[in-house]
């Protein structure tokens, strides 16, 4: 498929299929009800398997309450006051050019080294610019789809692989198990879908941000990986360039299935809108994310740097239930102004000889609250399981803070369970020391903090890692004094 | 006789509410090596880092003048970047960030002070090679975390070649040579022998005459109480070792 002729098809079939093109004419009214429910699902064309499952995830988060968590300060949120259906990024609020854009959201994308052509796009402006990735886009479809793997949009996924999508669709994290989980089951509007069939290796790292429209996946995402029995894949979700929302309130699913042998590394780098100093304007982020180790010899590893949001909530989780499955959680979360990051994760290990690893680093700046959350479950079959968790804390000033809540839970006597925890501070000396070297002060404080770190950043893609570093760099700016 | 390197007149110095440094005078000119000897705490560390900008350490009276410019306006990386290496006594651990990637930066930081472009990727290795070769060092700690893990003895030979890859005009080595083993110090010695030049000055702060072997030196000063209690040739240091600091100490009290 190469081509401007094919080019013009796949752009057609982007708004024949997509999300967008609908949306421009479909627009709900606030409020949450079976209607609402129905009506999404028939602009989506929906097989009825679809439209059951969203309305028995509604009638159940009909009976639900939402949960207050100690360390999170939160605005309650009026649900019957959002719309299940608008473009998340309505053209009528949307900036008209580059000019009517918040001037350090741009120094922002300056820094970060986004181009030119990127800037509209990320920043909400109403211009076709995604068009500028199709033909890298055509390139990435072509490779992919010599190798049998399957990456695009849910919507499409549901048009053209609903069995597939009917067989794995909340076998990880079924509708009734939180309330934001819940919630994105009934009203989810788009994401992404990956197959990846037996004994292949992805031929290269698949990315939300080449699948057209990528941004426009709206407050509730809805993401599905399928690891075949012996494949591998790769995946990066977001870009390091803060993104420009109308929506507060995020509550995204991600599901991940990991087959005999198979291989699933899930790459995250997150950086909502933070909100200003005194934290207004910010996004929630309330997200559930899975990972099934299903087959044996399966391994799922989560690395996720998580530098924006207002509030962010989140556990990437791994069930490890196929025997010598492997479960991974790297993790940097920053704290700076009034955010606050409550994450953390859970291993299950159910099969035996199952074993996790967590690498938590926690930077807190400012006023900024770091919560860490990880509970590690050892269920009676777990023979020989092992998990390691290392959770260190580095604080940069007086008025922040960092929380961890380790919870442990063993029923088997034969696991072996490791905790080491650390909390520290940008010491003097080692200021100091850069500064004696001639480094300035910003680019010491950059260093000292990369190199803390370093044991999560070295799990990232390698041109992720470099991304990742220099939004840390721009997200603590100014952050000691 | 021209402006030397660098001139301190009657330095005043507190940290932690003492004052520590009490009207020191010293003068350096440009390719002299200086030794300062004296009993502990007599503040020999504290006029290193008076010197290098060390925030906490407050200069109350005096001057400094460092290459006939005010050294004490100038902000602590503004002093490195003009030249002025301090090889600290108990060099710091940085977790994480590779010797070679800070050592990288620290260069940089001083050609683009003197407007140079930034050093070529190529270069840098062959010239950091170079000087660990000098340092009899293996390639392995490039890779390594600043400082991290090292022995004593490794960091301080650590310490040296990130002065020989900055070659600065004015060195204050603190203790370079404690925690060295025999061969280490030769080692060390020759490598701060390699930076002499008419352009340079090294300061070298010791408690021992077996480091004056191997860097001789031109100036050797006794620092007590916060100020030189006494001058003289590379002869006053092997008096010192003979005859210890009494002699010097009681006649300044
Ligand atoms: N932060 C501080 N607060 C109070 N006193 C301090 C502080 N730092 C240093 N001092 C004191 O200042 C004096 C001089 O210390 P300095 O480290 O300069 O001595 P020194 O000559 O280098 O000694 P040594 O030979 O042991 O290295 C000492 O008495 C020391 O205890
Ligand atoms: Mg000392």
């Amino acid at each position: 498929m190469t081509g401007t002729a094919d080019i013009g098809k796949l752009v057609g079939q982007a708004y024949k299929h997509g999300f967008v093109t609908d949306i421009e004419s479909d627009s709900l009214p606030p409020g949450l009800d079976e209607d609402v429910v129905r009506q999404i699902s028939r602009i989506k064309r929906e097989p009825q398997f679809m439209t059951d499952w969203r309305l028995s995830a509604l009638r159940h988060w009909q009976t639900l309450v939402e949960p207050q968590w100690a360390h999170l300060r939160a605005h309650p949120v009026d649900f019957q006051a959002i719309s299940y259906y608008s473009a998340p990024k309505s053209k009528a609020n949307a900036p008209k050019s580059l000019d009517e854009v918040d001037p350090k959201l741009l120094a922002t994308y300056e820094k970060l080294g986004v181009p030119l052509h990127e800037r509209a796009r990320l920043a909400g402006v109403a211009v076709d610019a995604v068009f500028d990735s199709v033909s890298v886009a055509t390139t990435f479809k072509d490779r992919l789809e010599k190798a049998g793997v399957i990456f695009c949009s849910f919507s499409e996924a549901v048009q053209k692989h609903p069995e597939l999508v009917e067989k794995y669709l909340g076998t990880v994290v079924p509708y009734q198990d939180n309330f934001y989980a819940c919630l994105n089951s009934a009203v989810f509007s788009d994401g992404s879908f990956v197959y990846i069939p037996p004994g292949v290796r992805c031929p290269m790292e698949l990315s939300t941000y080449f699948r057209i429209n990528a941004t426009n996946t709206g407050q509730f995402e809805r993401t599905l990986i399928i690891a075949a029995p012996g494949s591998h894949v790769s995946y990066l979700e977001g870009c390091t360039a803060p993104m420009r929302d109308e929506n507060q309130l995020h509550a995204a699913v991600v599901e991940l299935i990991a087959e005999d042998d198979a291989q699933i590394k899930y790459s995250t780098v997150q950086n909502w809108y933070p909100g200003d100093e005194n934290g207004v304007g910010g996004i929630y982020n309330f997200v559930t994310k899975r990972g099934d180790c299903r087959g044996r010899n399966s391994r799922i590893s989560w690395t996720q740097v998580e530098t924006g949001s207002a509030i962010t909530w989140k556990y990437p989780s791994c069930v490890l239930r196929g025997e010598g499955s492997i479960g991974e959680f790297y993790s940097v979360a920053t704290a700076t102004n009034l955010q606050q990051a409550d994450t953390g994760t859970k291993m299950i290990h159910i099969g035996a000889n199952t074993r996790s690893t967590i690498v938590s680093k926690g930077i807190s700046a400012g006023r900024g609250q770091n919560a860490y959350r990880g509970l590690v479950r050892i269920l009676p079959g777990a023979h020989g399981a092992r998990n390691f968790t290392q959770c260190d804390s580095l604080l940069m000033g007086p008025k922040c803070g960092a929380h961890t809540f380790p919870y442990v839970e063993v029923k088997n006597p034969t696991a072996t369970v490791e905790h080491e925890a650390s909390t520290s501070k940008i010491s003097e000396d080692q200021l100091f020391y850069c500064l004696q070297r001639g480094i300035s002060e910003e680019d010491a404080i950059n260093m000292i903090v990369s190199g803390f770190c370093k044991s999560v950043f070295k799990e990232l893609p390698m041109e992720f890692a470099v991304e990742a570093q220099n939004l840390l760099a721009v997200s603590l700016e100014g952050a000691v004094g | 006789m021209s402006t030397p390197l660098l001139s301190i007149r009657d330095l005043h110095a507190k940290i932690g509410g003492r004052e520590v440094l009490d009207g020191l005078t010293l003068e350096i000119g440009a390719g002299e090596v200086h030794a300062i000897m004296g009993p502990n705490g007599s503040g020999k560390s504290t006029l290193a880092y008076v010197l290098a900008g060390r925030p906490g350490y407050e200069v109350t009276s005096g001057s400094v003048s460092y290459r006939g410019q005010d050294l004490l306006s100038l902000a602590p990386e503004e002093r490195a970047r003009a030249g002025l290496f301090l090889g600290f006594q108990y060099p710091v651990e940085i977790p994480g960030v590779n010797n070679v990637y800070l050592l990288k930066a620290a260069l940089n930081a001083a050609r683009k002070q003197q407007g140079k472009p930034e050093v070529d990727a190529f270069e840098f290795l062959a010239l950091v090679r170079e000087k660990m070769k000098l340092m009899q060092m293996d390639e392995a700690f490039l890779s390594r975390g600043v400082n991290e893990g090292f022995s004593g003895g490794e960091k301080k030979r650590n310490e040296i070649l990130q002065m020989l890859v900055l070659e600065p005009t004015l060195a204050l080595l603190d203790e370079t040579d404690s925690g060295l083993d025999i061969d280490a110090l030769k080692v060390v010695a020759h490598g701060v022998n390699t930076l002499r030049s008419a352009e340079r000055a090294i300061v070298l702060v010791t408690h021992y005459q077996r480091l004056l072997d191997h860097i001789v030196p031109d100036r050797v000063h006794v620092l007590a109480r916060g100020r030189i209690a006494r001058s003289g040739d590379r002869d006053l240091a092997l008096e010192l070792e003979r005859r210890g600091y009494d002699w010097i100490t009681g006649a300044a009290a």
